[in-house]
């Protein structure tokens, strides 16, 4: 197994459904920081079988809620001096803004300027998100 | 209180304000004269991004018909949206002149964004493939005024059931009364969209069938309404072709049906209905279409606040 050193001060995000690592990578631009993060891919995980992992050696805030539009089932710990304090289950928000990109060619939102993409939950069960404008749909993980 | 309100989604209105408005259209209908100048001084703003007739017609009609006047225009190239303006920015502007604006729009959600940026009431007149209420309206005030009920109905919706917005928005109206039970009669290539069954009809445990032929169900129904196979919402011609004559309503098949089925359409029909049946008590078709004409009255009237 390869190892990646614990980190001192930052953020793991665990139990990130394998696959999806690279997504929630991109989605916080990890690509463009100078601080050290990892994303290891295919872990082995005794719950998920395969899981990926992302730790970031900085503190860094970023909208936790958001992250669940990606992977609801992913953790995010908070370490401070090589411990966790914090937990944070992740959970859909009931509004997103510009985080999902309507894909409908006769939604307004693909003419309009200026527009902010709006879903709405709609079912929380299934991850269920509908365009504000259009309804059209969006599941999480698909 | 219904003063000052958008209407973009048969939803915005719960039943009992869906109710005023028809009883207010009821009103009109029995003594147009008592409205004939509520609406003097006032202005509507008839925004037509693409073409249509009867629609902005219907709604020239109500506002002139209660006193009022109209500005506007009938299609995109003739506005400044064939420089570029966004709904947001057309909306702001019409809203210094005129006291309620109706908007037509070939992209799904345009009135909605309108509604978001204007001071004055928007009314959807049909955006894309999306939603119609005030076709919803009108069907409503059809119903009710032969019926006397919109609940304990067994309504057949027939045709393009994929982008009919008259029957999407129909369905989510009449799902909010008791007992009423949907067929719904496509070929597959039209079924409903899937938010409609799951979140609609299933959520709120609306009883449904789908079904491939008028015949499976007519016998049953209350109500049958007809639905065109358009044009304009097909990206391939070879499509649109192949389904427009799916179902064709004819003396035939109204033999099976009830004395008091009542047929709707919200027009135009292209046909899907035979015209033999124009001269059949059972058709509503364009009684249907001067309830149109009205319940947009009732609607002006409320949104402004003069009556």
């Amino acid at each position: 197994m390869m190892n990646i050193d614990t980190i001192a001060n930052g953020i793991v995000i665990d139990h990130i459904k394998a696959g999806y690592g690279i997504r929630i990578f991109d989605y916080l631009g990890l690509d463009k920081v100078d601080y050290s993060v990892a994303l290891i891919m295919n872990v082995s995980s005794k719950k998920q079988g395969k899981k990926d992992i992302i730790k970031i050696e900085n503190e860094i805030s970023f909208d936790v809620s958001e992250l669940g539009l990606i992977d609801p089932e992913a953790t995010v710990n908070i370490i401070q001096n090589h411990k966790i304090t914090e937990k944070k289950k992740l959970s859909l928000p009931e509004e997103v803004e510009d985080v999902i990109k309507c894909k409908n060619p006769r939604c307004i939102t693909s003419i309009e300027k200026n527009i902010k993409h709006v879903f709405r939950l709609v079912d929380t069960e299934k991850g269920v998100y509908r365009c504000k404008y259009c309804d059209e749909k969006y599941s999480i993980g698909k | 209180m219904l003063k000052g309100r958008h209407l973009i989604d048969p939803m915005d209105f719960s039943i009992e304000e869906i109710n005023e408005v028809l009883e207010l259209s009821q009103k009109i209908i029995e003594n147009p004269e008592v409205y004939a100048k509520v609406c003097e001084g006032k202005i509507m703003g008839s925004l037509f991004y693409e073409p249509s007739t009867r629609t902005r017609l219907s709604f020239e009609a109500a506002m002139m018909r209660l006193g009022g006047q109209v500005i506007g225009f009938s299609e995109a190239n003739s506005s400044s949206v064939s420089k570029g303006e966004s709904v947001a920015d057309t909306i702001r502007t019409i809203a210094c002149y005129a006291d309620v604006a109706v908007m037509r729009h070939p992209k799904e959600g345009a009135p909605k964004v309108a509604s978001l940026y204007s001071e004055i009431p928007v009314i959807n007149a049909g955006d894309g493939g999306h939603q119609h209420p005030t076709q919803t309206l009108t069907d409503l005030l059809t119903i009710t005024s032969v019926k006397k009920r919109l609940g304990n109905l067994k309504i057949g919706y027939c045709g393009d059931l994929k982008f009919g917005r008259t029957v999407h928005s129909l369905i989510k109206a009449l799902s909010r009364y008791e007992n009423n039970e949907m067929f719904l009669i496509s070929p597959e290539e039209l079924t409903i969209p899937d938010y409609i069954r799951t979140e609609i009809l299933e959520r709120q445990d609306i009883s449904y069938h789908e079904v491939r032929k008028i015949e499976d169900c007519i016998e049953d129904l209350d109500i049958l309404y007809m639905t065109r196979v358009q044009r304009e919402r097909f990206f391939n011609e070879e499509d649109y072709i192949r389904l427009k004559d799916t179902y064709i309503l004819d003396g035939e098949k109204m033999k099976r049906a009830s004395d008091d089925m009542m047929v709707l359409h919200p027009l135009p029909r292209v046909n899907e209905i035979a015209y033999e049946i124009d001269n059949d008590p059972r058709a509503w078709y364009f009684k249907q279409a001067k309830m149109g004409m009205f319940v947009r009255m009732g609607l002006i009237a409320k949104l402004l606040g003069v009556c």
